[in-house]
């Protein structure tokens, strides 16, 4: 199973996407430039975090313009799994691979600190491990991590499980209180219609160890491992 | 004529004449280089002629006290530099320690102050981009960033908006280029409105051979000029923080520059990849006094010169002249010695990061900063005479008459105990600093295990068996008090700080913030500040391997209480418990052994005070109280002395913790400072590094052996610890303390039942729940910067 990972000028959560996708056995990942179309033959792409392009336009915005994603839209299209982790979640956004878009947070300035998330589609390569409604501790760290999109789609959203982790509090809700940037529906991550597309702001690369805080993330990475078992590059989705 | 010797290096030839054009100087050039006229005089007898305009500006900004260190020089040589782990100390761009495992951290911490007060967020983002770059320009790639902050007191907008100012531009400029911040602190007092402090430093990690020096070495290699285009922008910004402020200081906001965090980031992949190219022999950003001061600090530090064409610089405006292209101080930009023949190599790596580097000049023999600009000979100039010769000053010193009072003003009534505490716990002072550290990245790069919210900032190393482990202090009351006994103390809480977490203190750093040294008494309060730090750094095993001077912190002739902040590193080992065999990865040696942290972790646990404070009578007590949190926050005094500090049992306290956290004994460890006894227990149900979150609310029950008196509660006396401890293993504390002479004293117990409960012999005077105190705590800070009206705010749970 070889991970992908994109390297944009401002990407600074590519080292730490590399560690957690070449960290579990029989895994391994490599750089994808993003002045390069060569996927390298890889089994995933993931987009990692950061300020790509210094985000001075809109976040993510320039980045989706970038060559490597002209290959990534093919990748994506042909069933490839893709992930977009902040910053990349941002530029899948903008590259229209998924809809909706990430607004400044309600509060206005930057939050980092742990988030809990309630898995509510395990069926994508990238939650393949987790149990349906299975919580996960995962840090956030973004100023532009509110999603907004329009109510038909939120609802076709809804309506097609594409809603992938919701921001819950600690009896699980998703309530007001547990929503730390003003997203529509506590929505965290979402997928396209295909599922092979995944984008969310919580950073699971960074919870990959109880030290750390959590190793919850871990099941988003021992999911991606899971793919090297099925004959398809994506597993076959209902 | 030594000036015929030299021929020119550069295409095209120059103009048969030699001697720098002349641009006679006037009054005005004088007073804009900031020099007085008893130093144009050394000028004019080291250069043996009249320097013209770029010379003079070039001398002004090369002999500000914010780079030559004029005033503080003679004073700096007393501080200890070497250690066992010490591998440089000052005079480079940033300390270095040996960190084991063919592994150094590079590390310094630097002032901001002056630019953050015309403009608090490019001021505050700025530093953080400076400090950064002084790191990264040494080979080392930085992992961590903490701050000290200082404002004004918050009840005034002014002072709310620089404090929102700050934070947000040292997130802007942080979370952008991708480091972890480790938090730092934030104090307020009324000195620091007009003159806001804004300390960065920045920790960054390297291969042991893999460190690089700021030397023009290799007469004949091209010198190449990477980054940001250079603009107007910074222009004076060294002399601006050599002088004092005044009304009209509000005109100098062009003289702050403007950050520009995602090119930094570039130039750090850039430069990293260079370097390991090769292809790099030598390198130096570009901070204080741009090209100026890196150029012939470069051609200082390896006995050479530099002969620069301006003509090649990228410029970002144009018809800069020569005077301007050398004093900018545009930032993200870095001067380098390419390897004879290499030039190419380095320009396409950083085409590959889209920048661009640029032959600008060459290394030649003659010692000497040359530049040159349309074809003509601008500035001629002996490295040491910008360097080594800049003047050294003695400056008169003079103990300054205390405007306190010596003994606890009469009439000053002490509220009861419990409303004491929750008024120190609401106030920003010592409440909750979540609101700002909120902000920052502390995760990226997933080094972080202890994140702000412990008494210490701790990373791992990913390649190593061991981790950091960062605090810095500083308290301007002690020292306006008594500057030696401040600076004691302040080295010993960030050592304490540290070792509480299981580390041990390694090195340090300084950042010496002060007002105007011309003032007899502050020069006095900088030299009683030297000594201490010396005394109190020699006692604990830290050396100080480099730092920074900020003198002028004085604004219409308000100046700030002497304020030195210290940054100590140490050192701890997360290998060595476990049967870590070379194949294991990192994740497992985390699992076998972790920081202690602060905050209590499981009830029925035993909790402990360990002590190395010396005896003191009820008269000295009472003195020393006088410099305390409560004696400002609650009685809204300060009078006497800063506590005692004994530093042999300080050092004592320092191993022992060691000790007894490598036994795997501690559950908890955390320092007593500010607030004293009864403010570090409630800490320890409050507060806890924001990458832990913690389970359910626990209390504690604590049964005192002194009468609840202000003093005994809420004094500062130093050397203290809270710990806890499972109760098979507080006879061993017990032992172990007794076997260092320190005293260890049983408190009470860590309750599942959420409250907080104080006695004296067997009765109880405080009870409160812990939740209560939790909010308290908690909105202390943020209620001054959260509008109410803000979802976010009001959405969020105390703990969310």
């Amino acid at each position: 199973m070889k991970t992908g990972i994109i390297v944009f000028p401002g990407s600074n959560c590519d080292h730490d996407a590399f560690t957690a996708a070449s960290r579990l056995p029989g895994q391994s990942a490599v750089w994808l430039w993003h002045q390069s179309r060569d996927l390298q033959g890889v089994d995933a792409v993931i987009l990692p975090g950061g300020f790509s392009y210094g985000d001075y336009l809109r976040t993510g915005a320039l980045a989706s313009y970038s060559p490597i994603l002209e290959s990534v839209r093919g990748f994506a299209r042909g069933g490839g799994p893709v992930l977009g982790i902040c910053n990349g979640f941002q530029i899948l956004c903008e590259a229209g691979l998924l809809p909706g878009a990430l607004m400044p947070n309600a509060g206005g300035h930057f939050i980092c600190r742990p988030v809990r998330l309630r898995v509510e589609n395990a069926t994508t390569p990238f939650t393949s491990a987790c149990a349906p409604g299975q919580t996960l501790t995962v840090p956030i760290a973004h100023g532009d991590g509110n999603y907004y999109c329009s109510p038909a789609e939120l609802a076709s959203l809804e309506g097609h499980g594409q809603v992938v982790f919701r921001y819950v509090d600690e009896n699980e809700n998703p309530s007001p209180a547990a929503n730390p940037n003003g997203s529509l529906a506590n929505i965290a991550g979402i997928c396209n219609p295909g599922r092979n597309v995944v984008g969310l702001m919580p950073h699971p690369e960074r919870a990959i160890e109880a030290g750390l805080g959590s190793s919850d993330g871990l099941a988003i990475f021992q999911s991606l491992a899971r793919l090297a078992s099925f004959d398809q590059p994506v597993p076959v989705l209902k | 004529m030594s000036l015929k010797k030299s021929k020119s290096t550069l295409e095209p030839a120059l103009p048969n004449k030699l001697i720098p054009i002349e641009e006679k100087i006037t009054v005005a050039d004088l007073k804009a280089s900031g020099l007085t006229d008893e130093e144009l005089k050394k000028i004019v007898q080291i250069l043996d002629r009249e320097p013209n305009r770029t010379e003079l500006g070039i001398f002004g900004v090369m002999w500000s006290e914010h780079c030559s260190y004029k005033s503080s020089r003679i004073h700096l040589k007393q501080l200890p530099t070497q250690g066992p782990f010490v591998l440089q100390g000052p005079g480079e761009n940033a300390g270095i320690i040996d960190i084991g495992e063919g592994w150094v951290a590079v590390f310094k911490i630097e002032s901001h102050n002056h630019p953050s007060f015309i403009e608090p967020f490019q001021g505050a983002a700025t530093g953080v981009g400076g400090i950064l770059r002084d790191i990264f320009t040494m080979g080392a790639r930085p992992v961590a960033v903490l701050d000290s902050l200082r404002f004004g007191s918050l009840s005034e907008p002014q002072n709310q908006g620089i404090l929102r100012g700050v934070v947000s531009g040292i997130a802007h400029y942080g979370n952008c280029f991708g480091v972890a911040n480790l938090g730092g602190e934030t104090r307020f007092e009324d000195c620091y409105a007009a003159n806001p402090l804004v300390n960065a430093f920045a920790l960054g990690v390297a291969r042991r051979e893999a460190i690089f020096y700021g030397q023009a070495s290799g007469v004949g290699n091209t010198v190449m000029y990477v980054g940001a285009k250079t603009g107007r922008d910074g222009i004076h910004g060294a002399t601006m923080a050599s002088e004092e402020f005044c009304a009209a200081s509000e005109s100098k906001r062009p003289n702050v520059q403007v950050g520009d965090p995602f090119l930094e980031k570039l130039l750090l992949e850039a430069c990293l990849e260079a370097m390991a190219s090769g292809a790099i022999l030598g390198i130096q950003d570009m901070g204080a006094a741009g090209l100026t001061s890196s150029s012939s600090e470069m051609g200082g530090r390896a006995g050479t010169g530099v002969d620069l064409d301006l003509d090649r610089v990228p410029q970002r405006e144009t018809g800069m002249s020569a005077y301007e292209l050398m004093l900018s101080e545009s930032q993200e930009r870095m001067l380098l010695v390419s390897a004879p023949g290499r030039e190419a190599e380095i320009s396409a790596i950083f085409a590959k990061w889209g920048l661009d580097a640029v032959a600008v000049g060459k290394v030649i023999a003659e010692p000497m900063l040359r530049v040159r600009q349309h074809g003509r000979l601008m500035a001629e100039l002996p490295n040491d005479a910008l360097t080594n010769a800049a003047p050294r000053y003695d400056r008169p010193a003079a103990q300054p008459v205390p405007d306190w009072p010596r003994e606890r003003p009469t009439g000053l009534r002490d509220p009861e105990p419990g409303e004491a505490l929750l008024r120190l716990l609401a106030s920003p002072e010592l409440a909750s600093k979540r609101w700002i550290y909120e902000q920052y990245d502390t995760s990226v790069r997933t080094n972080t295990l202890l994140a702000p919210g412990a008494d210490a900032g701790v990373i791992r190393l990913k390649d190593t068996h061991g981790g950091l482990a960062i605090s810095l202090e500083g308290n301007g009351r002690y020292c306006r008090l008594d500057p030696r006994q401040g600076a004691r103390l302040a080295v010993a809480e960030a050592a304490r700080n540290v070792a509480v977490t299981g580390a041990m203190p390694v090195a340090a750093t300084n950042c010496l913030n002060f007002a105007n040294p011309e003032k007899p008494e502050v020069m006095w309060q900088f030299r009683e500040t030297i000594a201490g730090l010396a005394e109190s750094c020699k006692a604990l095993g830290t050396p100080i391997t480099g730092g920074n001077v900020s003198f002028y912190n004085e604004t219409m002739g308000n100046g700030i209480y002497p304020t030195p902040i210290v940054g100590i590193v140490g050192i701890i080992d997360l290998g060595k418990q476990s049967n870590r065999s070379s194949n294991t990865t990192f994740i497992d040696v985390l699992s076998a052994a972790l920081p202690i942290q602060s905050s209590f972790q499981h009830p029925g646990n035993e909790i402990w005070l360990l002590s190395g404070a010396p005896a003191m009578n009820a008269d000295e007590t009472a003195r020393r109280f006088g410099s305390s949190e409560y004696a400002k926050t609650v009685l809204g005094a300060l009078w006497g002395e800063p506590p005692a500090l004994d530093l042999q049992q300080e050092a004592a306290l320092h191993k022992l913790l060691r000790e007894t956290a490598a036994q795997g004994w501690l559950a908890s460890a955390h320092d007593i400072s500010s607030g004293g006894l009864a403010v570090a227990l409630a800490e320890c149900l409050l507060a806890h590094p924001i990458n832990h979150p913690p389970g359910p609310l626990l209390g504690l029950e604590c049964e005192l052996s002194e009468k609840p008196a202000a003093e005994n509660l809420f004094g500062e006396t130093a050397s203290r610890v809270i710990i806890s401890c499972r109760a098979e293993h507080a006879a061993k504390i017990l032992a172990a303390s007794e076997r260092c002479g320190l005293r260890a004293h049983k408190l009470g117990r860590v309750t599942q039942e959420p409250r907080f409960i104080l006695k004296f012999q067997g009765r109880s005077f405080m009870d409160f729940p812990v939740s209560d105190m939790v909010s308290i705590w908690s909105q202390g800070l943020s209620r001054w910067l959260e509008p109410a009206a803000n979802p976010d705010s009001l959405n969020r749970g105390v703990w969310a």
